[in-house]
């Protein structure tokens, strides 16, 4: 199981990746797994304020549909348009190209109620 | 149910379309003829459909009747469902013409058989029920969930509280049409999680209920098939708070006879027809799903009530309270034909033995398979058993790949990962009409499969081998979505 | 016992492998005051040859289409039914079978909803079809729900010309979601205008024919959904979209409408089925099931329900529906029907009907009756009658005539006025007897 090492984490199986004020958020190797082939991934629109945990979209396999919550507020400035018809990425890049959007933080502090990647590495195997 | 794999799929019908072929003898117009563009207007330029000659027509659809699977080919175990033989006789009483050819509009007065027969069969499921008054309109049982919540929605707005009653309580253990049912109603949803042993935990319950809840509905036997030893201490909790309880009737195969949900304190239930009443399932309907209410409910009735005024049969449409209607007419006439068929079978004398020998038929089942397959709860069980194949992940297997395995010695699999909150659930309902045989030939069928899981896993990783298809690509089927032949 | 094969040995043979002494054991957890201790107070058992004579009487208390010439139709219609229909449908497989959660096992019926499915939706002009709803009426109500849901908005737009019933199953289950539901007025028999659509219209309805049989500008019915980018549902007929062009042509978002014309009996009203189609981009709001076509990893095709994390099972509140158990088995008998009429069969039942009820309204305005409303129909009208109409229709009853619907009951303005019905089942001799028959009656 992939957990990068530069990314922060949240428990319900979402990154983050810092870029500047802006952060990138998509769901976790283990996640992708345990979802099986995503066949569709629904996500908000560009420019809706997300608030750090409420879901901000929903990611489906065959079978089952996972909420997706927001690890940080802010405002969402740019989606994944290519997951509409590649939603495979997911599966097989969760962490590249499988990204999900980017969202422009309301508040960096923010960033401490996540976890780093060996505790969400072990919080995982537990 | 074998086919070597060199059979192939049948061709699509629209393959064996060849112009100018006709596939029935159609009545002749002995009207003048008339310009059709003057009287009509735009027309179409085609109409694509196929073009068969009946001969070969019925030997597409026979060739495909030979790739399903009906309760007429072999045992049917799908937990919930109630997959009992559906009576010949049935068919024969519903395809009578003084049934098949009657208008729902025509005036009631020249109705006046079916009317007795509606009237009689309401009848007898006020008496199986323990409920006041029953109507027929809802046409499947997800439909006579969403009615009886309509009418509990309207109850409360009668009485002023429509808008302080905006939950309803489902444990988490209900069928999928629950939660769907209430919000087809406004309402919102809250789980009540189910106790270690399977039931509705009192004190949990407690905590969940004050003057927002609408109703609770719940499953008696429980979606666990275990019987709510409770309920009448939960039904009284509700109504102290002014909530409503409703009883999801999937499982009324095991109670028919034997309790009735009306004595246990419910406010309202719905039936399928369709599972205890023997009406044949059709490949997913029709269904006919009846509801039984109490008398402070009876106001809210979807119109019209069919009735007797002055002896005579009446559609009463002078319902100022009803929630108004949920169906087109009167609900699923030619169901509740063969379910009043069905139940005169039975009578008063017999109608006991249904749930008799439905929990007697599952309790053996249970106690065959459970050093092989241990129950969820260990403890006998009603008209359906729950086990857990948990045990076999270890070696990588799990419910899907021993459901599929079943079909390869012949059977259909049972429900799988329902209720939710057993890990790798298999859920058997053999139902009353099978005999002791089919239940052995299908227990020694799983305790093999047991042994295969230890000793040769892949037998059920490349499950079924012996049908037409193997495992489909579901993925596929969604992301290159192909749903209409002349789109694709 | 009747289909209960247990002997006194098979159960003596089964309690001991349980290991308890009877069957009443096995209910001990039902307290005991809520076990019933007497027979019910139902009626008593019937053998089977008495059963059945039993039902025949009741079957033999009705006058119906079989005894009694049928010009009634109102949504529901006496038409021919070919004998393959119930053939194919009273199979064992289809008609005991269940969902088919089971691909594997159910292949024949997968296929089958498939060809449905793709005859529906080349009927109705449209993308997609699911695997049927209940009737005309509820999918026309989940049709309004599924436009709410795509566009947020809470305002539904009707006709007064669609089918009184659809409109009070729209009301119903309107409020239960608290959607609000305007009707649009219809006093000359087609849409008045369409005034009432604003920002907040989710949808607009209308139906063709409509109810009163007349054809309605569809044309402008779109364009009035447009203004506001309301969706445009229709209501269709499937008999009359063999001849006329189908509502997808015009632009319609949904297309829904009743399939008992198409190889299903009357029936007093029930089983009927649902046709419901879309176009492609809301396919996955559609509600219901939905068939499509795949390969196994041999590569062999297959079809299997997809699409299935919209349904209740899987996504229980937030599923598109509560739908479960459809009408797949009168979906059958319509995939057979339309298999065998093809496009000349059905194209031609729609032309008798045409043909047949031109020849009537002739006939019927010519005993002292009006036809009420101008402009085009396809096989259904209103007739005015200078008596009361629910007379009439009563003494031609005893006259063995089912003459059509009093519409008092349903529009107030139109008191006197009876809907008749002529499909292609009807003769010249039929129609002609009717016109005699009224003059009877009104003299």
């Amino acid at each position: 199981m992939n957990v990068p090492s530069d990314l922060k984490y949240s428990k319900t199986h979402e990154w983050v990746r810092v870029e500047g004020d802006t952060a990138i958020v998509g769901i976790t190797d283990f996640a992708q797994s345990e979802l099986g082939d995503v066949v569709y991934v629904d996500l908000p629109e560009v420019g809706k304020t997300l608030k750090a945990g409420d879901t901000f979209g929903t990611v489906e396999s065959v079978k089952t549909v996972s909420d997706v919550y927001a690890p940080v507020s802010g405002e969402v400035i740019e989606v994944n348009e290519t997951l509409a018809n590649a939603s495979e990425k997911v599966n097989s890049d969760p962490f590249g190209e499988g990204w999900m959007l980017k969202v422009k933080m309301a508040d960096a502090g923010e960033l401490q109620n996540l976890i780093d990647a060996e505790a969400y590495k072990a919080s995982v195997e537990a | 149910m074998r086919r070597p794999k060199s059979v192939p799929v049948p061709e699509l019908i629209f393959k064996k379309s060849r112009p100018g072929r006709v596939g029935c003898n159609l009545p002749v117009a002995d009207t003048p003829e008339v310009d059709l563009q003057a009287e009509l207007g735009e027309l179409r330029d085609d109409l694509p459909l196929p073009e068969v000659a009946e001969l070969d027509l019925l030997r597409h659809f026979t060739h495909l009747s030979h790739l399903n699977y009906g309760i007429e080919t072999g045992f049917y175990p799908l937990g919930s469902c109630t997959m009992k033989y559906n009576p010949k006789i049935n068919e024969k009483t519903a395809s009578l013409t003084g049934f098949t050819h009657l208008h729902p509009m025509q005036p009631v007065s020249s109705m006046a058989g079916a009317v007795e027969l509606l009237l009689g069969l309401q009848d007898i499921l006020k008496e199986l029920t323990g409920f006041n008054e029953i109507t027929l309109q809802p046409v499947a049982g997800a439909h006579g969930e969403m009615t009886c919540l309509m009418m509990v929605k309207a109850y409360h707005e009668s009485r002023g509280e429509g808008a302080s009653r905006k939950t309803v309580l489902v444990p988490d253990s209900a069928h999928g049409t629950n939660p769907a049912s209430a919000v087809r109603c406004g309402y919102d949803v809250k789980s009540i999680p189910t106790n270690a042993e399977g039931l509705t935990d009192l004190q949990t319950l407690e905590n969940f209920l004050d003057s927002s809840i609408a109703a609770i509905m719940l499953t008696n036997p429980s979606t666990l098939a275990l019987f709510e030893k409770n309920i009448h201490e939960i039904c009284d909790m509700a109504h102290r708070v002014g909530a409503q309880v409703f009883c999801d009737g999937a499982n009324m195969n095991a109670m028919v006879g034997v309790t009735r949900p009306g004595d246990h304190g419910f406010d309202c239930m719905h039936l399928n027809l369709h599972k205890t009443f023997s009406t044949p399932h059709g490949g997913g309907g029709p269904g006919c799903g009846a509801i039984g209410i109490k008398s402070h409910l009876e106001p809210f009735l979807p119109y019209p009530v069919i009735t007797r005024k002055d002896g005579m049969p009446f559609k009463d449409y002078n319902r100022p309270q009803s929630i108004g209607k949920v169906s087109s007419f009167y609900g699923q006439f030619l169901m509740a034909v063969r379910a009043y068929t069905y139940l005169l079978a039975f009578g008063k004398e017999g109608v006991a033995q249904i749930a008799r020998h439905a929990v007697l038929n599952a309790n053996y089942v249970q106690a065959r398979l459970k050093d092989w397959i241990p129950p969820a709860h260990d403890r006998f069980c009603m008209h359906e058993c729950v086990l857990t194949a948990a045990k076999f992940k270890k070696q990588g297997i799990r419910a899907l790949d021993i459901s599929k395995r079943l079909i390869d010695y012949g059977f259909h699999p049972p429900t799988n990962y329902f209720p939710l909150i057993v890990p790798e659930a298999l859920m058997i309902e053999p139902t009353e009409t099978e005999c002791k045989e089919t239940l052995d030939a299908f227990c020694d069928a799983l305790i093999a499969i047991s042994k295969e899981a230890e000793e040769n896993p892949d037998l059920l990783h490349q499950a079924p081998a012996s049908q037409v298809v193997g495992r489909l690509d579901e993925t596929a089927a969604v992301k290159q979505l192909d749903v209409n032949y002349y789109k694709s | 016992m009747p289909y209960i094969p247990h002997t006194d040995e098979d159960r003596r043979e089964m309690l001991a492998t349980i290991g308890v002494g009877s069957i009443d054991d096995l209910f001990a957890d039902i307290p005991d005051n809520l076990r019933l201790k007497t027979q019910l107070n139902i009626p008593s058992a019937l053998d089977e040859y008495r059963l059945y004579g039993h039902l025949f009487d009741l079957a033999h208390k009705n006058s119906s289409a079989a005894n009694t010439v049928c010009f009634l139709g109102a949504g529901i219609y006496d038409r021919y039914i070919p004998a393959t229909v119930g053939a194919v449908i009273s199979r064992g497989e289809f008609l005991t079978s269940y969902t088919p959660y089971q691909p594997e096992l159910s292949q024949g019926y997968l296929q089958a909803i498939y060809e449905f499915q793709s005859m529906v939706a080349a009927l109705y002009g449209m993308e997609v079809a699911n695997a049927s709803m209940y009737d005309g009426a509820t999918a026309m109500a989940e049709a309004a729900l599924m436009a709410s849901t795509i566009n947020n908005r809470k305002k539904v737009v009707v006709s007064q010309s669609v089918h009184p019933n659809y409109r009070a199953v729209l009301h119903t289950y309107c409020w239960s979601v608290g959607l609000n539901v305007e009707e649009i007025s219809a006093p000359d028999g087609t849409t008045e205008n369409y005034s009432k659509v604003d920002a907040d219209t989710a949808c607009v309805i209308v139906q063709n024919p409509n109810f009163f049989g007349s054809l309605e500008d569809l044309e402008r019915a779109r364009e009035a959904a447009r203004t506001t980018n309301a969706l445009f549902i229709v209501v269709a007929d499937p008999i009359a979209c063999a001849l006329l062009k189908p509502p997808g042509e015009y632009g319609a978002d949904i297309v829904v409408g009743e399939g008992q014309s198409l190889g299903i009996p009357m029936g007093m009203g029930g089983p009927l089925l649902g046709l419901f189609t879309c176009k492609s981009e809301h396919v996955r709001r559609i509600p219901g099931r939905i068939v499509g076509k795949t390969v196994d990893h041999d590569g062999r095709t297959g079809y299997v329900m997809t699409l299935r994390t919209r349904e209740q099972d899987i996504r229980r509140e937030k599923a598109t529906s509560n739908i479960c158990t459809n009408e797949a088995l009168m979906g059958l008998a319509a995939l057979v029907y339309m298999t065998a009429m093809g496009k000349n069969g059905m194209k031609r039942v729609a032309e008798t009907t045409v043909r047949n009820s031109r020849y009537a309204m002739a006939k019927l305005a010519d005993t002292g009756c009006k036809i009420k409303f101008g402009g085009k129909v396809f096989g259904e009208f209103v007739l005015e009658t200078p008596i009361d109409a629910t007379v009439v229709q009563v003494k031609l009853m005893q006259k063995g005539i089912l003459a059509g619907l009093p519409l008092g009951p349903f529009y107030p303005a139109l008191q006197n006025c009876l809907l008749v019905a002529v499909t292609e089942t009807r003769t010249r001799e039929q129609i002609d007897d009717y016109a005699v028959k009224l003059k009877e009656v009104l003299s």
